[in-house]
C-alpha cells in the first residue's frame, strides 16, 4: 500500500474522550479509514499536556511531550478528534522546545504532521461528503483553540452539509467562548458559569434539537449546563464525528443508555 | 494606584450578582464589536497595517534608547522640558512641583490612564489643588468618586440613567426640571459646566497616544474637543506618558493611527487627533507658555529583553476587553487595576508584581479572541501562560492545586500505569452514573457541578475498549 494512498495514521485520542466518550474514539477510526488512512491507537499515549503546560509547569508539560514525540515518530499523520489538543500538539508542542536544538526539528516535523480530526478529513484527505444520515436540525458550537489555532469553521459544516436529514442552524455568537477554558472552568467557576450560561441561552434560541462541536471539554460543559437548566429533554449533545461517522445510535453525552435513545 | 486584584474572585462574584452592571456590560458586547468588524472589513489591508504596526513597534523597542534620545533632544529643541519619572511618586512630584512653582489652583485634565496608574488626581486633592477631568466618561466617573472600568470608554459600566441621576445631584444650578432623557442633553450638560473650568483652568494636564522622536511631537487622539481645550487655554501643558508611547516618525505614527480608531470604536479615525510640539512660538495665535512632558518607567523597562516584551507595543485601545468572555462577565473593576481585560492581565504583574496580580492571568479561558482582534498582533494568552510560568517557578499557585497537578503528572508521564488508573476509574464513575447518565453533585468536583451535570463516563475507556475490539 503506498503511504499517500493509504497512510498509516495515529489516533491521538485525547483523554476525556478516552475516559469518558470512547464512542468518539470509535467514530474516529471509522472515518479516517473511510479516508483511505490504516489507522492505529498507540498505546503510549496519555494526555498533550495542556493541563500542566497551561497551569505554568512547563517541565511536566516538556516530559508529557518528549513521550508524544517518541510515541508518534513513526507514523504518516497524527490526528486528534479535538481542536484544542490538536492546537496544543500542532503549535504549541513546537514552542516548548524552541531553545533546544536537538527536539525543535522533531517538534516541528511532528507537528507538520498532526491534524484536528475534521479538518484532516477535508484539508488533507479531500473528504466532501460522508455516508451518514440523522433526522435532526443542528446547531454548531465553534471551540475556541479549533477556531483561532487551527482555523477550523468551514470543514465541519461542510460534511455536516451532506449527512442525510440533517439540518444545520447557525447559534447567535458560534464563535464565542463557552467558557470550559480547561481548568478555568473550576478555578473560576462563578465566571464560567456566566459564560456557559449565555451560551445554552443562544444554543435554545436556534430552536436546534442536536448541538455539535468538535471538542469534548466544550461539549461536556455545556451538554452540563443544558441539562442543569432544563435543556436537556428539547437538545441532545453530541461530538461531531459521531454523526459524521453515522455512529448516533448510543446515548447523547450526558444521557443514560436505554437502548434506543435517538 | 488602587489595587484590588488579590481579591479578584470576591470581586467577580460581587460583580456577577450586580445587575445594573450585567445591564451595562450587555452594550459593551453590543456597541464595540459589530462596529470593529464593520470597519475592519471596510479595509482590505487591515491585517496588513496591524503587521506593519507591528513591526513599527518591534523596532522602536529594539532601539528604545535611540530613540529616546532622539526624542528629547527633538523636544527640547522646540522649546520642550522633559522629565524622566522612575516611578509613579517621581512622576507626580514633577507635577505638584509645577503647580507649586506657579500657584496653581485648577488642573484640566484629558484623558489620560497614566494619570490613573499613578494616582494623580489623589495627589493633586491632598496639595490642595483641584483636578477636573473633561473627557465626559472621566467627568461621570470622577463626580461618582470611581476609577475608570475600561481604558477608553471609562463609564462604560454605568448607565445613563445612573448618569442622569449624578447630574442632577451635582450640577445643582441648572433648573430642575431640564429634559436629561437623551444622551445629547448629558452631553450638552456636561459641555456647558466644563467650559467655565476650561476658562479658569491654570494647568492642562494629558496623556499622549504617541511620543514621536523625529519631531518630539505628543499626540493625543479624542472624541469630543476636550482634549484641544485643556492643553491650548491653559499656561501651562503637561503631558505625562509611558516610554513605550515612541514611536520614531510621523510616517510611522500615521500607520499605527489607522490600526487604532478602527480597532477601538471602530471609527476610520478619531474625530480629533491633536499634535503638540513644544509651547506657543512667537507669532502662533495660541498654545500654552510652559510644555513639559513626563516620561514615565514604572517597571516598563524591565519588561524589555523579557518574554513580556511583546506587551509593550499596546496602543490601548480597548479591542480586547471588547472581545473578552471574562470582561464582559464581570466588567471592567473587578480586575482590581487601573488595566482590565487582557492586556491589563499581562500588563498590570509587569507593573506591580506576579504575587499581587497572579488572579489576572489565571482568570482566561485562553480563548485567544483577544490576539484575534489586537491591532498590534501582542500575543496575550501565551504572556498570561509566561505569567502563569513565573508563578508556578516561585510556588506562587495554591498548593491543593499544585499537589494535584503532581499526582495528575505522575500518571501522565507513566502510561501504563496511567491506562490502569482511567480503566478503574472509569469503572467506578461509569458505574455509579449509569443510571441517569450524569451527575449532579460528585465528591472533588464541586466547581463543576455547583452549576451543571456532569455527563457520566461510559465505564470501559476507549484504549479498554480498543484492545478488545473485534479484529478482521
Amino acid at each position: 500500500m503506498s503511504a499517500a494512498k493509504h497512510p498509516r495514521v495515529a489516533l491521538f485520542v485525547t483523554c476525556l474522550v478516552d475516559m469518558f466518550r470512547p464512542s468518539v474514539g470509535f467514530a474516529a477510526v471509522k472515518l479516517l479509514e473511510e479516508a483511505g488512512c490504516v489507522v492505529d491507537v498507540p498505546a503510549g499515549q496519555t494526555c498533550c499536556g495542556q493541563p500542566a503546560f497551561n497551569s505554568g509547569d512547563r517541565a511536566t508539560a516538556r516530559a508529557i511531550a518528549t513521550r508524544i514525540l517518541d510515541t508518534f515518530e513513526a507514523y504518516d499523520y497524527v490526528v486528534a478528534p479535538s481542536g484544542s489538543c490538536g492546537g496544543m500538539l500542532k503549535s504549541h508542542v513546537p514552542e516548548l522546545f524552541a531553545d533546544d536544538p536537538m527536539q525543535a526539528a522533531r517538534a516541528n516535523a511532528f507537528a507538520a504532521k498532526t491534524f484536528e480530526l475534521v479538518s484532516f478529513l477535508t484539508d488533507v484527505r479531500g473528504m466532501r461528503e460522508v455516508n451518514a444520515s440523522l433526522a435532526a436540525t443542528a446547531t454548531y458550537h465553534d471551540s475556541c483553540s479549533g477556531l483561532r489555532e487551527l482555523g477550523i469553521k468551514r470543514q465541519p459544516r461542510a460534511l455536516l452539509k451532506s449527512v442525510t436529514g440533517l439540518s444545520l442552524t447557525e447559534m447567535g455568537d458560534s464563535e464565542v467562548c463557552c467558557g470550559f477554558g480547561g481548568t478555568f472552568c473550576v478555578k473560576y467557576s462563578d465566571i464560567s458559569n456566566k459564560i456557559v450560561g449565555k451560551k445554552a441561552e443562544d444554543i435554545a434560541a436556534t430552536g436546534a434539537d442536536l448541538l455539535l462541536a468538535g471538542d469534548m471539554g466544550c461539549l461536556m460543559n455545556m451538554a452540563g449546563k443544558l441539562q442543569r437548566e432544563g435543556y436537556g429533554e428539547r437538545i441532545k449533545v453530541r461530538h461531531v464525528a459521531e454523526v459524521l461517522a453515522g455512529m448516533t445510535d448510543g446515548p447523547p453525552i450526558g444521557e443514560a443508555d436505554h437502548g434506543a435513545e435517538n | 494606584m488602587f489595587l484590588t486584584t488579590e481579591t479578584f474572585k470576591e470581586n467577580a462574584v460581587e460583580a456577577l450578582g450586580n445587575e445594573q452592571l450585567q445591564r451595562a456590560m450587555h452594550n459593551v458586547e453590543a456597541g464595540f464589536i459589530g462596529k470593529r468588524k464593520a470597519a475592519a472589513d471596510r479595509l482590505p489591508e487591515f491585517d496588513q497595517l496591524r503587521a506593519n504596526a507591528r513591526d513599527i513597534k518591534n523596532h522602536t523597542l529594539a532601539h528604545l534608547d535611540l530613540y529616546l534620545e532622539a526624542y528629547e533632544a527633538n523636544l527640547t529643541a522646540a522649546g520642550g522640558l522633559l522629565h524622566f519619572a522612575r516611578n509613579s511618586e517621581e512622576a507626580r512630584s514633577v507635577v505638584l512641583d509645577i503647580c507649586k512653582r506657579v500657584n496653581a489652583r485648577t488642573v484640566t485634565k484629558g484623558k489620560s490612564m497614566i494619570s490613573e496608574e499613578i494616582n494623580l488626581n489623589e495627589a493633586l486633592s491632598a496639595a490642595g489643588v483641584d483636578p477636573i477631568e473633561t473627557d465626559l466618561g472621566e467627568y461621570i466617573i470622577q463626580l461618582r468618586g470611581e476609577h475608570p472600568s475600561h481604558i477608553i470608554a471609562p463609564a462604560v459600566h454605568v448607565l445613563k440613567e445612573q448618569v442622569e441621576a449624578d447630574f442632577r445631584r451635582v450640577h445643582t444650578h441648572l433648573a430642575p426640571e431640564r429634559n436629561l432623557d437623551e444622551p445629547e442633553s448629558l452631553l450638552g450638560e456636561a459641555r456647558a459646566v466644563l467650559r467655565d473650568k476650561f476658562l479658569k483652568s491654570d494647568i492642562g494636564v494629558t496623556g499622549a497616544n504617541f511620543l514621536i522622536a523625529e519631531t518630539g511631537t505628543s499626540i493625543i487622539v479624542t472624541n469630543e474637543g476636550n482634549g484641544d481645550l485643556t492643553q491650548t487655554l491653559p499656561r501651562i501643558h503637561i503631558v505625562i506618558a509611558s516610554i513605550e508611547k515612541l514611536v520614531p516618525t510621523l510616517d510611522d505614527v500615521s500607520q499605527i493611527l489607522r490600526v487604532l480608531a478602527r480597532s477601538a470604536t471602530g471609527q476610520d479615525f478619531s474625530v480629533y487627533t491633536t499634535l503638540s510640539t513644544g509651547p506657543r512660538r512667537p507669532g502662533d495665535p495660541d498654545g500654552p507658555e510652559e510644555y513639559h512632558v513626563i516620561l514615565l518607567d514604572n517597571g516598563r523597562s524591565s519588561m524589555l529583553g523579557s518574554e513580556f516584551q511583546d506587551m509593550l507595543r499596546c496602543i490601548r485601545c480597548g479591542a480586547c476587553m471588547n472581545h473578552c468572555p471574562v470582561y464582559h462577565a464581570v466588567g471592567g473593576h473587578a480586575y482590581g487595576s487601573v488595566y482590565p481585560g487582557p492586556m491589563g492581565a499581562v500588563l498590570t504583574p509587569s507593573l506591580f508584581g506576579v504575587d499581587k496580580a497572579g488572579h489576572l492571568p489565571n482568570a482566561s479561558t485562553f480563548c485567544g479572541r483577544c490576539e484575534s482582534v489586537c491591532p498590534m498582533m501582542i500575543p496575550l494568552p501565551k504572556m498570561m501562560r509566561h505569567w502563569r510560568e513565573r508563578e508556578f517557578e516561585r510556588n506562587l499557585s495554591p498548593a491543593t492545586f499544585r499537589a494535584g497537578l503532581s499526582v495528575w503528572a505522575f500518571f501522565a508521564t507513566r502510561p501504563w500505569l496511567y491506562h490502569l488508573a482511567t480503566r478503574i476509574g472509569m469503572l467506578v464513575l461509569g458505574f455509579a452514573g449509569k443510571a441517569r447518565g450524569r451527575f449532579s453533585w460528585l465528591p472533588l468536583a464541586g466547581g463543576w457541578t455547583k452549576y451543571r451535570d456532569l455527563p457520566a463516563p461510559a465505564g470501559a475507556t476507549f484504549q479498554a475498549a480498543w484492545a478488545k475490539r473485534p479484529r478482521t
